[in-house]
């Protein structure tokens, strides 16, 4: 609440810089959600892909037009594509995870640049969006997306937080450590890391929509192998820790990312690497770890 | 007298090295049964099997009459089979209370997205056994900072967070000094006594302790059974004399 009381007073560019911010943290979330159990995925672009064709398309070629309902089917749609690849690869962990991740990304990167239907390598752009029923002004569009986004990723947030909580959130933790205990106790550890996997989909989805949408394009970059390593940059600079931690790495990397190129045009992803290098050096639980004492949370 | 475990015809081979070899075998409830022999006599190879971890070549296991010897670990796990370790399988990051609650969360068959793992109920499940194995003064520390002692100890008590038919304990006392052997056995019998209702099968090298704590000896050599019997006459064959004890080497 206080935060979208706090965007009616910013300027536009930096509701966008949020808004953007608090999308891709969504989809950082979801890699955190893995992470907890060990594993690092390096192909989350593929799920924000998904959930942003997906709802660049229901708004193109269906006329539905509710941000809210978007955002959703951009989550549940990515969840359902990543469904049938999660048993799979529940059986893999570290390198062989993360290169299997990857390459089912750029795969999904091949079939967008080819695909005509889907705009090709030019992508399309998709229109204003509405928002239970209304039609949003020209000038408040952004705020409105700005509010969306902000809202969807707090309760994202607090979801994340009770399950990291719950018993299944513990056993996640447990498999990071000790796999064979796990299963030696009662507790399944693929079953963990197939529904991980999934959920981390469903996350970077409702990211995907959230950012098209307040972007009003979308083209086969969001499942560029690059695309994915922001992600990766941002939940490795949050930690495993702390949830909020995520959004803030998420902002971080954006302000960098934002002034780096205005003032290093071509350097900026030098500025961004020795900023993840210093905070791997004095922080190598990410910046969560300020706040968060322990291991567990 | 109903048998809690079964096995019937168990043959393992790893290559040309035999781990077992016609093993015929029935605990019953309430035991207290040490498995001894040497190093490669089969004893672990028999656990693993119980298990699930390994499957038999050859044989039955059987579970309450159930029959476990395709089931995999979990299955087994979930029938009321739980084992320790030699080298204690632990979260090393984690607290010791947190380490029960791993446990307890694993035994739920109901697990949830929501429900705390952390919740009062647990918590007072877990409190209860940490202070059946003297491990409460433990409770907040972070496992990787525990003795060796302690931790075999917090091993055998997420072990018996499911209330288990059948626990295997594997070298118990192995790594932990001789003067502390026997206060350790006391504090995990006294951490069992309650269970009366859990059957136990612990492998064991140091006869003193088998002496005391089992109620019955059976011992392996090159994959097969050379003794089954009280601790007493089981000890005082030539066969455990001559491969297990030693004490018949030079004969």
């Amino acid at each position: 609440m206080a935060l979208a009381l706090v965007g009616a007073l910013m300027p536009k560019w930096l509701t966008f810089l949020i808004t953007m911010a608090a999308a891709n943290g969504l989809v950082s979330l979801g890699i955190v959600v893995l992470m907890r159990g060990g594993v690092v995925p390096f192909g989350q672009g593929m799920v924000f892909a998904i959930g942003g064709y997906t709802a660049a398309l229901m708004f193109n070629k269906m006329g539905i037009t509710d941000a809210l309902f978007l955002t959703l089917c951009g989550g549940v749609i990515a969840a359902l594509v990543a469904a049938p690849f999660a048993p799979l690869l529940s059986r893999y962990r570290g390198i062989f995870f993360a290169m299997l991740t990857l390459a089912l990304s750029m795969v999904t990167y091949g079939l967008l640049m080819k695909l005509e239907v889907l705009g090709g390598s030019d992508g399309f752009n998709l229109g204003r969006p509405t928002l239970l029923g209304y039609k949003l002004p020209d000038d408040q569009v952004g705020y409105i997306m700005y509010v969306l986004t902000i809202t969807v990723s707090s309760i994202m947030a607090l979801l994340a937080r009770i399950y990291f909580d719950s018993t299944r959130g513990l056993i996640t933790l447990a498999t990071k450590e000790n796999e064979l205990r796990v299963e030696y106790l009662g507790g399944s550890v693929r079953y963990a890391m197939a529904i991980n996997f999934i959920l981390a989909a469903f996350c970077g989805g409702l990211g995907g929509a959230l950012a098209v949408m307040a972007l009003g394009h979308i083209e086969p970059g969001v499942s560029f192998w690059t695309t994915s390593g922001e992600f990766v940059f941002v939940a490795v600079l949050a930690g495993w820790q702390s949830v909020i931690a995520l959004f803030v790495a998420s902002v971080v990397l954006e302000v960098v990312r934002s002034f780096s190129s205005s003032y290093f045009p071509n350097t900026w992803q030098m500025a961004l690497g020795i900023f993840l290098l210093i905070v791997i050096r004095f922080l190598p639980r990410g910046i969560g770890s300020l706040w968060v004492k322990g291991g567990t949370r | 007298m109903k048998a809690v475990l079964q096995a019937r015809d168990v043959n393992k081979k790893f290559g040309a090295v035999v781990a077992a070899s016609n093993l015929n075998i029935e605990i019953f409830a309430g035991e207290r049964v040490s498995l001894i022999g040497s190093n490669g006599a089969g004893k672990t190879t028999f656990v693993n099997m119980i298990t699930g971890y390994l499957k038999p070549d050859q044989g039955q296991i059987w579970l309450d009459g159930q029959d476990i010897t395709a089931l995999y670990p979990r299955a087994i796990t979930h029938l009321g089979v739980a084992r320790s370790f030699q080298i204690p399988q632990l979260y090393g990051e984690l607290t010791v209370l947190d380490n029960m609650l791993v446990a307890n969360a694993c035994h739920d068959q109901k697990l949830s997205f929501w429900l705390p793992a952390r919740r009062s109920v647990a918590i007072e499940r877990a409190d209860a056994l940490l202070d059946r194995f003297a491990l409460t003064e433990h409770r907040s520390r972070k496992v990787a900072e525990l003795p060796g002692g302690v931790r075999k100890l917090l091993d055998i008590a997420m072990a018996l967070t499911g209330s288990p038919k059948l626990l295997l304990l594997d070298e118990p006392t192995s790594g932990v000094s001789a003067e502390e052997k026997f206060p350790m056995m006391e504090t995990i019998m006294a951490g069992l006594g309650q269970d009366s209702a859990t059957t136990v099968l612990f492998v064991e090298h140091d006869m003193d302790i088998v002496n005391r704590y089992a109620s019955r000896v059976v011992a392996f050599y090159s994959g097969r059974i050379i003794a089954d019997d009280t601790p007493e006459v089981a000890l005082a064959t030539d066969d455990v004399r001559r491969y297990v004890t030693g004490e018949l080497l030079g004969e």
